[in-house]
């Protein structure tokens, strides 16, 4: 069978739709551009009345809303998950790395947390303050222009705070906290921990003619059919289109590998289409990788030729090497000043929490040398599968007996309802050359493309980071005057550390660097080996700060693109 | 193929009856999956005209999920009488309750039989468990559960209603864990149904706007906003103004 190769050739193909990919599409097309964007998945668009989860209730569902087919439940808007029938990962003995993917159009944006977070000046050069992991190339005042004009293409609300590491922007005004939050509050203060309204991409008042604003359902993990949270089709993608953009969408549309001509320059990709299983070809002067740090790598790692015999851009020897993902534990707890709560009104409020603590220790004194920040959770949630499937298991705390059936019951689940708080920390392990993604020589998908194989092991740095979190959730909660639900995660449980992977900011495969020994790309996300390809996903990231690495990648992704359209006016590439 | 499997592999087939209708051949064009979209951005609507009344009749499943959906409700995991003892054990679990009504109503019987197929590892505890009451009330009352006067069934659920919390319970015999298992199925069906979630009070999902805990709920709770942090949050009023800066990021709008 011969490969079909398009006979169009694209100014840029972008490979993948999520927040890195939506980006380049929105500038590059602006900017005049033919581009091609190339996605795995479907197409998806949160106004689609055939695909749309919003508002749906727990009981249009036989099952409820349980997570069956997506795993964080039935109307959660990611299709894909953490394994994918048909494409596997593997993993080297004895390591673990749990990877999300989405594949659809937008990709993971269309159900993130939307916590937008900027990198503070410390976060981009960290080694200077701890001698841990490497600098960044760039630093806080190269990106800073562009996490402005982030904020006010797609909009977060937050406050000006004045932190130093926490960098201020330009922020829609933050929804008021809601009733747990409060006690959250309360009880963080008690220990000295600061509390700010959180930073997140979802419109609480009008940023353009094109966008609705929040009308504060609470489901903005079901993607915003009236375009009021951040999503990449939505806010990017979409509105490249409606400007008159040229941008063509190719959807369930694998790619395979960069292709490459003698002088080693890329001209395209080659792609699997999973409509008929055949393998396509299209060309460009320029190629984007978008597809997810570690999908990209994967891709690069596969676009062996002569001239790039160990894979594209991989001179050094460093694609797949420092492979990291944010630390993760989480706890819950019991609030009995909670209990009996009043539900006369609705405090869906946005998605996820209106409040959050941004990292306040200082790690010359701990043991571990990098921070995190806690997110919290609670309220009078939508009923969904696992609502009331322990009714009264809180009656241990008050000695009385757990179980029992009848009338009970049902004034036990009103009683109780409302009356959980937990936290989820989220921190910055250290970038390691030893933890990786590689190509399994022995393991191809259904399209017979190599896949990855993980090497990932936690140190004691980011252990002794989830003890801390796990003894500061235990002490804000009996601050709050609770109790933990079940036990405290011990030592040998890892203080509860998630498995690397498990919080979905993979980052750091093609890190960036001034020196091509030790990096995959320049500051500008271009590789050192192939001018005429760029990386914008969180590949480049040389390391993810206790922040999440989304604003950053769109930030990220603007400037490569800006320097992408800058050296084509200067015919560079 | 386990049933998680089954679901993760129908995924990976996720909406190619959709993509094959948004293909478009350009002339010439060899390519597949091209979509040119078609997104029209209305101008202004109220938020509530923004809700797709279209969206009704959907309730955003991929076809291989409605497939999966389709497959689970061609089978049958529990027979006429096993249903009919896990409807009068619902009702016992928990009782009707006007003007909401009980698990008849939220369709709780329906409910399990389906969750007993999506999650076939539930599969012997409720079947074990349901025989174990027929047999243990034919030994003690010579009838079935479904059979016997509330009072034989409640003197047989009160030996296996209660359970150690100390213990895990996947160390407490069969007829613990079952009814462990039935009663929460029994509640999360009520509750997530539309009388149970009337009865419980939930009035979320739904466009509207959050101001704030309103003032009694506070004042139940002991607990208050502080002014200075009022004071930065949104002011609904303006919701609808389009956001402003100057340059220093101080919103003027």
């Amino acid at each position: 069978m011969q490969i079909k190769e398009s006979s169009e050739l694209y100014d840029v193909i972008i490979v993948g739709s999520g927040a890195g990919g939506g980006m380049a599409t929105k500038q590059l097309a602006d900017a005049g551009l033919n581009v091609a964007v190339v996605e795995a998945g479907p197409f998806f668009d949160p106004r689609n009345p055939e695909q749309m989860t919003q508002f749906k209730w727990p009981y249009e569902s036989p099952r409820r809303g349980a997570a069956t087919t997506r795993a964080f439940g039935e109307w959660d808007m990611a299709y894909g998950g953490w394994e994918i029938e048909g494409e596997p990962y593997t993993h080297t003995e004895g390591t673990k790395f749990d990877w999300f993917r989405s594949h659809m159009l937008g990709g993971r944006t269309n159900h993130w947390g939307r916590i937008s977070l900027r990198f503070g000046p410390k976060d981009f050069k960290h080694k200077d303050v701890d001698g841990h992991g490497d600098n960044w190339p760039i630093g806080y005042e190269d990106v800073k222009p562009y996490y402005d004009k982030v904020d006010k293409l797609i909009g977060v609300f937050g406050t000006k705070e004045g932190l130093p590491n926490d960098p201020d922007g330009f922020f829609l005004p933050p929804p008021k906290p809601r009733l747990h939050e409060l006690f959250y509050i309360n009880g963080a203060k008690k220990s000295g921990i600061p509390v700010i309204p959180s930073r997140m991409s979802m419109l609480t008042k009008k940023l353009n003619n094109d966008r609705g604003t929040c009308f504060y359902c609470g489901q903005c993990g079901r993607s915003c059919q009236v375009y009021a949270d951040f999503s990449s089709g939505s806010c990017l993608i979409f509105p490249a289109q409606n400007n008159g953009g040229r941008v063509k969408i190719f959807v369930n549309s694998v790619v395979r590998e960069v292709t490459t001509n003698d002088e080693g320059k890329a001209t395209g990709v080659s792609y699997i289409s999973k409509d008929d299983r055949k393998e396509y070809k299209l060309k460009a002067k320029i190629v984007v990788l978008a597809a997810s740090a570690c999908s990209s790598a994967r891709i690069l790692l596969n676009s062996k030729s002569k001239q790039h015999p160990n894979g594209l851009g991989n001179s050094s020897d460093h694609i797949g090497k420092y492979l990291h993902d944010s630390t993760g534990a989480g706890s819950a707890g019991f609030v009995p000043d909670l209990m009996n709560r009043k539900t006369s009104y609705n405090e869906d409020g946005v998605g996820g929490m209106h409040v959050y603590s941004p990292w306040w220790g200082d790690n010359s004194k701990l043991d571990f040398p990098r921070g995190y920040h806690i997110e919290v959770w609670g309220g009078m949630e939508m009923p969904s599968y696992g609502f009331g499937i322990n009714p009264n298991d809180f009656n241990k705390f008050f000695g009385l007996k757990v179980g029992g059936y009848g009338d009970q019951l049902r004034d036990d689940v009103k009683k109780y309802y409302g009356s959980v708080v937990g936290f989820s920390g989220r921190g910055e392990s250290i970038a390691r050359k030893d933890n990786y993604c590689e190509i399994d020589p022995t393991t191809v998908d259904e399209f017979g493309i190599p896949v990855l194989r993980f090497n990932y092991k936690w140190s004691d740095f980011e252990r002794n980071q989830a003890k801390h979190m796990q003894d500061t959730f235990e002490e804000i909660i009996h601050n709050m005057g609770g109790e933990l639900l079940g036990p405290k995660s011990t030592k040998e449980e890892d203080y509860g550390l998630l498995v690397p992977g498990a919080i979905i900011h993979e980052v750091g495969t093609t890190r960036m660097g001034d020196d091509r020994k030790t990096s995959v790309t320049n500051k500008y996300q271009q590789l050192h080996d192939v001018d005429n390809v760029f990386i914008v996903d969180a590949g480049p990231f040389v390391s993810q700060a206790d922040k999440n690495c989304t604003w950053t990648i769109l930030a990220l992704s603007w400037r490569a693109s800006d320097y992408i359209i800058e050296q084509l006016k200067q015919q560079n590439i | 193929m386990g049933r998680l499997k089954q679901a993760l592999h129908n995924i990976k087939r996720m909406d190619r009856r959709k993509s094959l209708q948004a293909i478009i051949l350009g002339a010439g064009a060899v390519t597949t999956g091209l979509v040119f979209n078609g997104c029209n951005i209305e101008g202004e609507k109220t938020v509530e005209e923004n809700i797709a009344t279209g969206a009704e009749k959907f309730f955003g499943r991929t076809p291989e999920e409605l497939e999966l959906i389709e497959k689970l409700n061609a089978e049958q995991l529990f027979n006429v009488h096993e249903m009919e003892t896990i409807a009068v054990l619902n009702t016992i679990i928990l009782p009707p309750k006007e003007p909401y009504g009980g698990p008849i109503e939220a369709e709780v019987p329906e409910f399990i039989e389906f969750i007993g197929k999506d999650f076939p590892e539930m599969q012997m505890t409720l079947l074990g468990g349901l025989m174990w009451l027929d047999h243990r009330c034919n030994t003690e009352f010579d009838m079935e559960f479904k059979s016997a006067s509330l009072e034989q069934q409640k003197q047989i659920l009160d030996t296996i209603a209660f359970h150690d919390v100390e213990v895990p319970l996947e160390k407490q015999p069969l007829e613990i864990q079952f009814f462990h298992m039935m009663r929460g199925l029994t509640v999360t069906g009520y509750y997530t149904s539309k009388v149970g979630i009337e009865d419980l009070g939930y009035k979320g999902n739904m466009p509207n706007v959050w101001d704030g805990v309103p003032e009694d709920v506070l004042e139940q709770h002991g607990v208050s906003y502080d002014p200075e942090w009022i004071a930065k949050c949104v002011d609904q009023s303006k919701r609808g103004i389009i956001a402003e800066w100057d340059e220093k990021g101080n919103l003027l709008t």
